[in-house]
């Protein structure tokens, strides 16, 4: 999967998450925003083939 | 080398609550941040994004189950789904497999 | 962090790393990145190489992607090769196919550890040939046909992008696919030879977004070895890293032991160490200044500003320098077009010459080489010699030595 679509990923995780407790705190965040950001992939991948400089 | 074509084809629902351990042809490489793990039959590479996740998959052969491996490994109830869905990622590209029967655990 | 993030910052050890073994080589390819032909005296002997393999193994590399020059020429290339998979070192090795008979390449088959990349740059023996030399197609195909014939499936058949074969990427696809190999395109850098060549080889910009659209088609199915990240402001990045790997996750070993950044920067601006210095491989890896300077976070200089930075990482530190650009500005063949005026506004005499150059010195499988060629006036000694040399007495091919080893 590509570092783009990872990304998208952890989006799509996060948002998906983001059920339940809608109300807003003081500053404007989420209850629970730092669990969310903890929240996100804790792999990624890449093939061997995928790095610069080995030819 | 040839290609190992097939694979496990892993449910995309994660058991934690059955035996696995690391693949034979999987080298674990500890790094500062976690860990880089290696697969010489597929030739990709993971990326384990903290000493928690690398505790948990290093500690998984020597587990009943891998739920026990992240509660020992101090993985609380709130953190579980994210270590369930690293655990998965890692089953679905064969870095890590489920023991069979006759593969004993730890304690 | 992210992992580009933390990999820019470099890693305790290379995840692999590109080790030329020799610079001899019974080709002469036009764009040859470290001018590879002539073997140095001063190249690594078995025992020094063995220790760099374990050094290896310490440091836990995954894998080396040995090279040259043609890597197999070398008399203990075999014993290193199963010396490196015995101490958990994987090998892919590069070749032109000029020693992969049907025993050879049986054994590969049989071995998991190892995997072989054919270099061919060109679907027809006309494309092919002009860069890399008469028969050259014939040997890489043979190769290829015997690897098949032995059940290996799934080696590489690697491609350096030109102008002249980015029109035949479908045939070198339908190529591989023949063979049961996994085609693999890579970037023309102006490097080694490819420093006088590149002016003409390299693909045009309309070609470069041929190739990007021809790349995205595929995903996976192609390997690119992250060469075309610089690309990715056409679109959705490639897949890879998309970042410049040198000094920070890959570096290359030359066949002397030089250590440079990278194996499109043999130049003594990227020359990091030697594995002969006390401490070694790992010495290098890990204190070099060279390396510190490329692990510090880069700002991207002129390049910066720009919206597309963030996905193109200011493209190739090797094609800028060796076009005569500056490493903080735009890379040659920026995919925005900012390349193009400042090649423009660039001194080609001016350019940093790639060295050291080890390119044989007189006419090799109808490569002209760096020696230029002068058209006889007097017919050849007998009708069907194709050789200009025929009846000049004292001359012999060098490339006669080579075949015979």
């Amino acid at each position: 999967m590509t570092e783009q679509a990872v990304v998208e990923a952890t989006r799509a995780d996060e948002q998906h998450s983001r059920t339940g407790d809608d109300r807003l705190a003081g500053d404007g965040t989420l209850p629970g925003d730092e669990a969310l950001v903890a929240d996100e992939l804790l792999v990624e991948e890449v093939s061997i083939d995928g790095m610069c400089g080995v030819y | 080398m040839s290609t190992n074509a097939g694979g496990c084809g892993a449910d995309p629902a994660f058991d934690l609550d059955r035996p696995w351990c690391v693949d034979e042809r999987v080298a674990v490489r500890p790094e500062p941040f976690g860990a880089l793990l290696y697969h010489f039959g597929t030739r990709r590479l993971s990326f384990l994004k903290n000493t928690t996740v690398l505790e948990v998959v290093r500690s998984l052969a020597e587990h009943r189950t891998a739920r026990s491996a992240c509660l020992a490994a101090g993985v609380g109830a709130a953190a579980l789904p994210a270590y369930e869905r690293a655990l998965a990622t890692l089953a679905a590209s064969q870095m890590i497999r489920q023991r069979a029967g006759s593969e004993s655990a730890g304690p | 962090m992210r992992l580009v993030e933390q990999f820019e910052l470099g890693l305790a050890a290379p995840i692999c790393l590109t080790w030329e073994l020799t610079y001899a080589c019974n080709l002469a390819c036009v764009h040859c990145l470290s001018s590879s032909g002539r073997r140095d005296p001063r190249e690594l002997t078995t025992a020094e190489c063995r220790e760099v393999i374990d050094t290896l193994e310490r440091m836990q590399v995954f894998y080396v992607n040995i090279g040259g020059g043609e890597p197999t020429v070398r008399p203990d290339f075999w014993e290193l090769v199963d010396y490196a998979t015995g101490h958990h070192v994987g090998v892919k090795f590069s070749t032109n196919g000029i020693r992969i008979d049907p025993g050879v390449a049986r054994r590969l088959a049989a071995s998991d550890y190892v995997d072989v990349q054919i270099s061919l740059d060109g679907a027809t023996a006309e494309v092919n040939d002009a860069v890399r030399g008469a028969g050259s197609y014939a040997t890489a195909t043979a190769a290829m046909r015997n690897l098949a014939a032995a059940g290996f499936r799934g080696f590489k058949l690697s491609v350096v992008v030109t102008r002249h074969n980015v029109g035949q990427l479908d045939e070198l696809k339908a190529l591989a696919d023949a063979y049961r190999a996994q085609l693999r395109l890579t970037r023309l850098r102006p490097s080694g030879r490819g420093a006088d060549t590149w002016p003409e080889l390299h693909p045009t910009a309309a070609q470069q977004r041929q190739l990007y659209d021809w790349l995205s088609a595929r995903g996976e199915q192609v390997l690119t070895g992250d060469s075309f990240f610089h690309l990715a402001p056409f679109g959705e990045p490639l897949p890879g890293l998309n970042l410049c790997g040198a000094g920070r996750v890959v570096c290359l070993i030359d066949p002397v032991g030089d250590v440079y950044a990278c194996p499109f920067a043999i130049h003594e601006n990227f020359l990091a160490g030697s594995v002969r210095q006390p401490g070694g491989f790992q010495a290098v890896w890990r204190d070099s200044a060279l390396f510190a300077e490329l692990r510090r976070p880069q700002s991207g200089g002129a390049c910066g500003s720009c919206q597309f930075f963030d996905s193109c990482r200011g493209g190739c530190m090797a094609a800028k320098f060796f076009t005569g650009l500056p490493l903080d500005g735009p890379d040659p063949e920026c995919a925005a077009g900012h390349g193009a005026a400042a090649l423009q506004a660039a001194d080609p005499a001016a350019a940093p010459r790639p060295a050291p150059d080890h390119s044989h010195r007189g006419p090799v499988r109808g490569q002209a080489g760096p020696v230029p060629v002068t058209i006889l006036s007097r017919p050849p000694a007998r009708a069907c010699d194709e050789s200009p040399l025929a009846g000049f007495a004292g001359r012999g091919e060098p490339a006669a030595a080579l075949r015979s080893g």
